[in-house]
């Protein structure tokens, strides 16, 4: 008989007033009980609809059957047979909109907690077997993977388990993409990701960093180098400015930078070399994960005051749910409806303030969003020494403009087809480099995708 | 002994102590084979040469990045874990060694520490060639203006103009003559040198801009400026060749993180525009550039390094004491 209770099993979280000034990871996982009770409220329907919600169609139900029976080990083999990063996806995917949207449990009450399982069945795993996956033995066809991401390490692993040679090559000194530069530890730990690159590793994957393709060796070169296929998960790129006065200020920075000294180059840490300006009030512009990240972080460097400004209203944050509650819980502030027009400065070039204006939603526009329409004479100063903007990137040029005969659209993101294939012959692309800005599990699902695309072609 | 806690990472450290170390084993290089056996991929410092009290030659051991290097382009060191990323402009390659050239000023904390390393010393990350090229094509004459330091900067890329077949004039500048650098160097790739130092204790009395205002005013055509230096100069040079209508482009050297179009933090207002230094410079037209906002910007983590020089003594120390006890 299933567990008929109306809500998910609670999730146990450090104390926001403790957390909001540590790097410790916010939600502390499942227990083994709390997982089989929560695993007790799956129906395992007939027809799973929560599979079709997954972009890397993870097989919800049977996994979760696993872990209810106690199962853990069957319960992780079930998940990777299509999902090779379970403990990223179970921490950052944005479930509600995903898989546990189609949950019929949904429908009266709260769905089943499925990223919470799968969170619990990855660290299981990692915590009491950790086997590192055998090496298949090589077809003799060599892929590069540009990129060492959600994308990229998802492509590399699917290639690999069929046998391809696959190198990865990785701009940044550690691998990982988004996910060490830009996930902050207390989202996801950084060893966690450390684990899945030495899992990929055991398959026989090369992984190489400080590669800068498009720089040190061009799309050209590397099929020269006798690599048959190209995989190019270069991620977002450079971040967008508001372009309004004031923003070249000492104190305005872009999410990247802001979040890329606190995470990749771990400025939270006094050992650390590397500086991250000390703020006393910071105000976030943008209201997406990437704002939700900022925001979280400044607090926890010890901030007093951290502020969202947010053009539009709450309901219409593309930030997750779950990290809206857990920044405002932390004391971070929110000021929607506002919208910078100017930072202020003092007469050092210091960051004093940021004037904003009120907004109010209009009609609809194209993203099916209320425009948000200034409020004449509403302008009002926030208080700030720090501004970072969390706007969004616009896609990175450097592979781009050094391939020849690879088209981009107007933003400048990479072409496919239906096949992953962008203009130039064996060359595949996925997630953000196509997409422009998106998640990371969406870029998991084209780092799959791809990889099947390029199996396909290479198979030919 | 202390000295090689100068260059270990708290990894190495960490390590170190669980290692029962020979009688005069020399810890450093036994540390490095661990990491090696790791299959960390580090980068060797083959030669070193103080330049000058303040300037250190080295050249690393990093192929792919020689294979590629050009004048104008630079590098991305990271000493060891704990350390931050430090762009630094080529000064110099070897495709056949596989080696590169950086020198550097000992200004900063992350330069200061590079300086304390030796040769067959190791260091993390080497990561290159970063931004564009120098557009040395179809120039009948230039004039590339170095001032101090950027001297270093200024060679390749006055080698590169000779090699592209352009009549190459150089214009030096340094403050006095102890920390002249690279004389023989330029002598032998200009048509003509012009060395200046403000004191006058070698070459001509004065600066730059001096020197360059005259060739200007006497007649010389030249179909571009290149001023590498410190950014007051690369300023001024802008502004002496501004109404004589001389193209000018000055190498900037912005704050940055990656290197590598993802940060931003190298971002300059060029002709009222944002541009990024690493992926679409480092080089832009001096007359456009606004270079009091590129001052001032650069001075964000002034206090905050003074801070980080302040602790890494104390780290260094506790290491030490740690190893002796």
């Amino acid at each position: 008989m299933a567990n008929m209770t109306l809500t998910k099993t609670p999730m146990p979280e450090q104390d926001p007033k403790v957390r909001a000034r540590n790097f410790q990871e916010v939600a502390l996982g499942y227990t083994e009980e709390m997982a089989k009770e929560e695993a007790g409220r799956c129906l395992n329907c007939k027809n799973p609809k929560c599979v079709e919600g997954c972009p890397v169609n993870v097989r919800i139900p049977e996994f979760i059957k696993k872990v209810a029976e106690g199962d853990f080990k069957a319960a992780y083999e079930i998940i990777t047979s299509t999902n090779a990063l379970p403990a990223l996806s179970g921490r950052v995917c944005p479930q509600e909109t995903q898989c546990e949207s189609k949950c019929v449990r949904g429908i009266k009450g709260e769905p089943v907690a499925i990223g919470r399982l799968e969170r619990f069945v990855a660290d299981w795993y990692r915590e009491n077997v950790n086997a590192m996956p055998e090496k298949v033995p090589s077809n003799g066809k060599k892929v590069a993977v540009v990129g060492s991401g959600p994308a990229g390490l998802t492509a590399a692993s699917d290639l690999a388990k069929k046998g391809y040679e696959v190198s990865i090559f990785e701009a940044l000194h550690t691998a990982g993409g988004v996910l060490v530069y830009g996930i902050p530890e207390f989202r996801l730990p950084k060893s966690i990701v450390a684990n899945e690159v030495k899992k990929l590793e055991a398959q026989g994957v090369k992984v190489m960093t400080n590669m800068v393709i498009g720089r040190v060796l061009t799309i050209d070169e590397l099929f020269e180098m006798g690599y048959q296929a190209v995989f190019v998960g270069s991620g977002a790129g450079l971040p967008m400015f508001m372009h309004i006065p004031g923003e070249s200020l000492k104190g305005v920075l872009s999410a990247n930078e802001y979040l890329t000294r606190t995470n990749l180059m771990k400025a939270y840490d006094p050992d650390s070399d590397t500086p991250v300006i000390k703020s006393k009030a910071v105000a976030v512009v943008g209201g997406g994960n990437v704002a939700m990240d900022g925001a979280r972080c400044a607090m926890r460097l010890g901030a007093e005051h951290v502020y969202i400004v947010y053009r539009r209203g709450e309901a219409e944050m593309p930030a997750r749910k779950e990290e809206q509650h857990h920044a405002k819980e932390e004391g971070i502030e929110f000021k929607t409806l506002c919208n910078p027009v100017e930072i202020l400065g003092d007469e050092d070039g210091r960051v004093c303030g940021i004037k904003c204006i009120r907004m109010e939603l209009g009609e609809p526009d194209a993203s099916g969003r209320r425009r948000p329409v200034e409020v004449p004479g509403s302008e009002f100063v926030l208080d700030v020494d720090t501004v970072i903007m969390a706007l969004g990137t616009s896609p990175n040029p450097l592979i781009r403009s050094t391939t020849p005969g690879l088209d981009t659209n107007k933003k400048g993101c990479l072409i496919v087809n239906e096949n992953e294939m962008t203009t130039r012959e064996g060359v595949f692309a996925g997630g953000d480099a196509v997409t422009g800005a998106a998640t990371v599990i969406l870029a998991m699902g084209a780092g799959k995708k791809g990889a099947a695309a390029i199996d396909a072609y290479l198979s030919k | 002994m202390k000295n090689c806690f100068d260059k270990c990472s708290k990894r190495i450290y960490n390590e170190y102590n669980e290692i029962e170390w020979a009688e005069n084993a020399c810890p450093i290089s036994n540390v490095m084979d661990i990491l090696l056996k790791d299959g960390c991929v580090m980068y060797k410092i083959v030669r070193k040469k103080e330049l000058n009290d303040a300037v250190t030659l080295m050249e690393i051991e990093a192929p792919f990045v020689a294979k590629k290097a050009k004048a104008g382009q630079f590098i991305i060191f990271r000493i060891d874990e704990q350390s931050e990323r430090v762009p630094l402009t080529i000064a110099g390659y070897d495709r056949e060694k596989g080696t590169v050239t950086i020198i550097f000023q000992k200004v900063g904390f992350s330069t200061k520490a590079l300086g304390a390393l030796n040769e067959g010393d190791y260091i993390r990350d080497f990561v290159g060639p970063l931004g564009k090229p120098t557009d040395v094509e179809g120039k009948k004459r230039v004039c590339v203006v170095g001032g101090g330091v950027g001297c270093a900067i200024a060679l390749p890329a006055a080698v590169a103009f000779k090699e592209a077949g352009a009549e190459v004039d150089v214009i030096i500048g340094f403050r006095t003559k102890d920390i002249v650098i690279l004389e023989d160097e330029f002598r032998a790739c200009s048509d003509h040198l012009y060395l200046m130092t403000d004191d006058g204790s070698y070459g001509e009395k004065g600066f730059g801009t001096v020197k360059l205002q005259a060739l200007l005013e006497s007649g010389v055509q030249y179909d571009e400026v290149l001023a590498i230096g410190p950014v007051p100069m690369m300023k001024f040079v802008s502004k002496t060749t501004e109404p004589f209508g001389v193209h000018t482009v000055v190498s900037l050297n912005p704050i940055m993180v990656d290197g590598t179009g993802m940060c931003g933090g190298c971002r300059v207002t060029v002709g009222g525009e944002t541009k990024f230094a690493c992926v679409d410079g480092p080089e832009f037209d001096g007359h456009k550039v606004d270079y009091a906002e590129l001052m001032s910007r650069n001075g964000i983590y002034r206090e905050r390094e003074a801070e980080v020089a302040k602790d890494h003594v104390c780290r260094m120390e506790a290491m030490g004491k740690a190893l002796i006890k």
